[in-house]
C-alpha cells in the first residue's frame, strides 16, 4: 500500500487483513442491497443476520485454536446436534418433574449440563488425539458419525419442542434487551475501550517504548467508539412490529397508547457472541494457555522443549471447542425453539470456512478471533443475501464453495506480499 | 579435585533395539567448556537431550554439585539451572522474540495474565548485552536472520541464570562475524563460572574454545582428553577410528 492512506493505516497500527475483511463485508452488503432493491442494509435484515451468524461465530472462535494447533474438528456439527438434543430432553422431559414446570432453574441447569457435556465430549476426543496420537481428522470424522447417530438415537428422529421459555430467550429471536439497556451497554463498552487504550499507552511509555502519535490514539478511539455506537444504533432502530405490540398489550388487557413504538435492541445471543469474542481474544493474547496454543502451532517440538505439555494442551483445546459448541447448541436450539436431530448439520464446514476466511492458516500457528467472527459474518451475509435475491440452494452452495477457495487464495497472496509466511 | 558442577554417570538409552547411548560418563567443572565430538549418530545430541529433559535415560545417574538429581522433563532441567540451545534453535517461528525468550516462563501481571510489555522490556535489556544491533522485537522470529534467531535462542538460555549451558551446534548456521560473536560469548560465560557443554563438528573451533573434549562413536564414549594434551589429528583419529591413540600407545 502506498501514499497517504497506507501511512495512515500504518500509524494507526490497524491490521490490513481486518480492513480487507471489513471491506469485503461492505462490498457484499452493498451488492445485495442494490440487488434486493434496498432491503439488505436495513436494521431488520442486519438484526436477522447477526442472529443467524451467532452460533457459527461462537464455534469459529474455538476452531481458531484447534486449527492453530495444527488440528481440525469435523465433529462439531454433530456434537451440536447431540448436545442440543440432550439439553432438549433435560429441560422438557426430566427437569420439569424434578424442579417443577416453569422453574427458573431449568434453563440454568440445562445450560450447565450442556457445557459440561460439550467439554467432556471435546476433552475425550482431545485425549484420543493428544495421548493416543490418533490424527484429529480421523477422531473427529468418527465423531461426526458417532454424535450425529447418537442424536438420532436419543430422539428416534423426533423433534423436541417447545423448549423452556426462558431458555428460548437465549436464542435471541424472542430475547432482546431493549433500547435503554443496549445504549447503557454501548456506553460501558465505549468507556472500557477508552480506558484500555489509555492504559496500553501509559504502560508503553513507562517502559520507554515508542508510542503512536496522540492524534492517532484519538482517531483509533473515535473509530472504535463510533463502531460500538453505530452497531447499537442499528439494533435499536429495528422496531417491534405494531401488531406484535398490540397483541402483547391485549394479552395484558390494556389498550396500546397511540403512536407507541418499541425497538428490539441487542439480542441475547449476539451479546453471548460478544462476550465469547472478548473472552477468547483475552485467552488467545493474554493467557499462558493461549500463548502455548500459538507456540505449539508454530513449532510443536519447541513448545515441548520449553516444558509445555502439548498432549494436555491438545485435550484442553478440544474441551474448549466442545464447551463453545455447547454454547452454540444453546443458541441454535433456542433460536428455533426446538431441538431436532438434524440440528447443526454441516455446521463443521461453515465453522471451518469462517475460521479460514478469517485468516486462520491450516498449517497452524496463525489465526485471530476477530478474523473468525468476521469470516462467519461474511459467509452468512453471502448465504442470506443470495437467499433474498432468490438464488436457489444448490447454486448457493456452489458459490460459497468458490468464495472459500478464492478467499484462501487471496490470503496466500497477502501473506506472500507481507512476508507473513 | 573438586566436585564437578555436573556429572552424568554411566548413562544409557536405547530406542527399540538400538543403543543410542551406551554407558557414557561425562562431567563439567565450573568455568569449564567441555566439547562433545563425534560423527552424526554418534549419540552426542541424544546424550545432551537426556540432560535437558527431552529424553528419559534407561540407566545411569546425574549429579549437580555432587548431589544426585532426577531429570524427567525440560522443566526439571530448568529447575537445576540447566539451559539448552538446540541445534534447531527450538523457536516458535510465529511468535516474537520476547514470547520465545519467555516461552514456558512468562512474566504475568497480578491478574495472572501474560505481561507482554514487561517481557519485551526485559528482552530489550538482555539483547542490548548480547546483540546490541537487535531491534526487531515485535516481529515473528521467522522474519529474522539466522544470526538474529540465534541471539534469541542464546538470550533465552542465558537470561534465566543458567549454571550449566548446553550448546548444540551453536554456530552451524552462522556467518563469520556472528560465529566470532558466539565464541566471545562462550568465553564470557565461562569467565562467569558457567559450565558449558559444546557440541560441534568443527574440530579446530573445539580445540580453540574447549578445555576438554569427549569423543563419542556409535553411542560409546571413546575418551575424554584435555585439549592441550592432544593434537587435532589425535581427536580426528578418535572420531574416525573410535580409538584413543594415547591409551593405545
Amino acid at each position: 500500500m502506498s501514499g497517504g492512506l497506507g501511512n495512515l493505516i500504518k500509524t494507526l497500527q490497524i491490521d490490513t487483513r481486518l480492513l480487507g475483511m471489513i471491506g469485503a463485508f461492505i462490498v457484499i452488503s452493498l451488492v445485495f442491497h442494490v440487488a434486493t432493491g434496498g432491503t439488505f442494509l436495513t436494521p431488520r435484515n442486519l438484526f436477522t443476520l447477526t442472529l443467524q451468524t451467532a452460533s457459527v461465530a461462537v464455534m469459529a472462535t474455538g476452531m481458531v485454536f484447534v486449527i492453530v494447533t495444527r488440528n481440525i474438528d469435523l465433529s462439531i456439527g454433530s456434537m451440536l446436534g447431540i448436545i442440543g438434543m440432550l439439553m432438549g430432553v433435560i429441560q422438557v422431559q426430566i427437569l420439569p418433574d424434578i424442579v417443577g414446570f416453569g422453574s427458573p432453574s431449568i434453563w440454568m441447569i440445562t445450560v450447565l449440563a450442556g457445557l459440561l457435556l460439550g467439554a467432556a465430549i471435546g476433552g475425550f476426543q482431545g485425549w484420543l488425539i493428544g495421548y493416543l496420537a490418533i490424527p484429529s481428522f480421523i477422531v473427529t470424522l468418527g465423531g461426526l458419525l458417532i454424535w450425529r447417530g447418537g442424536a438420532w438415537w436419543v430422539s428416534k428422529g423426533t423433534t423436541i419442542s417447545p423448549l423452556d421459555p426462558t431458555f428460548v430467550k437465549l436464542g435471541g429471536a424472542s430475547g432482546t434487551i431493549g433500547v435503554t439497556a443496549s445504549w447503557a451497554l454501548a456506553i460501558v463498552g465505549s468507556i472500557l475501550t477508552i480506558i484500555f487504550l489509555i492504559n496500553t499507552r501509559r504502560k508503553h511509555i513507562s517502559h520507554g517504548f515508542a508510542v503512536k502519535p496522540l492524534w492517532a490514539e484519538y482517531a483509533l478511539g473515535g473509530i472504535l467508539v463510533a463502531a460500538i455506537c453505530g452497531i447499537t444504533a442499528i439494533m435499536n432502530a429495528y422496531l417491534v412490529p405494531t401488531r406484535i405490540l398490540e397483541r402483547r398489550f391485549a394479552a395484558e388487557g390494556l389498550e396500546m397508547p397511540e403512536g407507541y413504538t418499541e425497538a428490539y435492541g441487542f439480542p441475547i445471543s449476539v451479546l453471548i457472541v460478544l462476550f465469547v469474542t472478548i473472552a477468547m481474544t483475552i485467552v488467545a493474547k493474554k493467557t499462558r494457555f493461549g500463548r502455548y496454543v500459538f507456540a505449539m502451532g508454530g513449532n510443536p517440538d519447541a513448545a515441548e522443549l520449553s516444558g509445555i505439555n502439548t498432549r494436555m494442551l491438545t485435550v484442553k483445546v478440544f474441551a474448549l471447542m466442545g464447551a463453545l459448541t455447547a454454547i452454540a447448541a444453546v443458541i441454535a436450539s433456542a433460536r428455533l425453539g426446538s431441538a431436532g436431530s438434524s440440528l447443526g448439520e454441516l455446521d463443521e464446514l461453515r465453522v471451518i470456512a469462517a475460521a479460514v476466511i478469517g485468516g486462520t492458516a491450516l498449517a497452524g500457528g496463525v489465526g485471530t478471533i476477530y478474523g473468525a467472527i468476521l469470516g462467519a459474518l461474511i459467509m452468512q451475509a453471502l448465504v442470506s443475501g443470495m437467499g433474498m435475491v432468490g438464488v436457489d440452494s444448490p447454486l448457493q452452495n456452489m458459490i460459497v464453495g468458490g468464495v472459500l477457495i478464492l478467499a484462501v487464495w487471496i490470503d496466500i497472496i497477502y501473506r506472500r506480499r507481507t512476508g507473513d509466511a | 579435585m573438586s566436585t564437578p558442577l555436573l556429572e552424568m554417570r554411566n548413562i544409557s538409552i536405547h530406542f527399540g533395539g538400538i543403543k543410542a547411548v551406551d554407558d557414557v560418563s561425562i562431567d563439567v567443572m565450573p568455568g569449564e567448556v567441555v566439547g562433545l565430538l563425534g560423527h552424526n549418530g554418534a549419540g552426542k545430541s541424544t546424550l545432551i537431550k537426556i540432560l535437558s529433559g527431552a529424553y528419559k535415560k534407561d540407566a545411569g545417574e546425574i549429579f549437580v554439585d555432587g548431589k544426585k538429581v532426577e531429570i524427567n522433563s525440560p522443566i526439571d532441567a530448568r529447575e537445576h539451572n540447566i539451559e539448552t540451545i538446540y541445534q534447531t534453535l527450538a523457536l516458535s517461528d510465529n511468535l516474537d522474540a520476547a514470547s520465545n525468550l519467555f516461552l514456558g516462563r512468562e512474566i504475568t501481571t497480578k491478574f495472572g495474565l501474560v505481561d507482554d510489555t514487561a517481557m519485551e522490556a526485559e528482552s530489550r535489556k538482555i539483547m542490548a548485552r548480547l546483540n546490541p544491533n537487535f531491534q526487531r522485537f515485535s516481529e515473528p522470529v521467522r522474519s529474522l536472520s539466522g544470526g538474529q534467531r540465534q541471539s534469541v535462542a542464546i538470550a533465552r538460555a542465558v537470561y534465566f541464570n543458567a549454571r550449566i549451558l548446553i550448546m548444540d551446534e551453536p554456530t552451524a548456521a552462522l556467518g563469520v562475524h556472528e560465529t566470532a560473536m558466539v565464541a566471545d560469548l562462550i568465553k564470557e560465560l565461562k569467565a562467569q563460572g558457567l559450565g558449558i557443554f559444546l557440541i560441534s563438528h568443527d574440530t579446530r573451533e573445539m580445540m580453540d574454545l574447549c578445555d576438554r573434549v569427549s569423543v563419542m562413536k556409535n553411542g560409546q564414549l571413546i575418551g575424554t582428553e584435555r585439549v592441550e594434551d592432544v593434537t587435532e589429528d589425535d581427536i580426528l583419529s578418535m572420531i574416525i577410528m573410535g580409538k584413543n591413540p594415547k591409551k593405545a600407545a
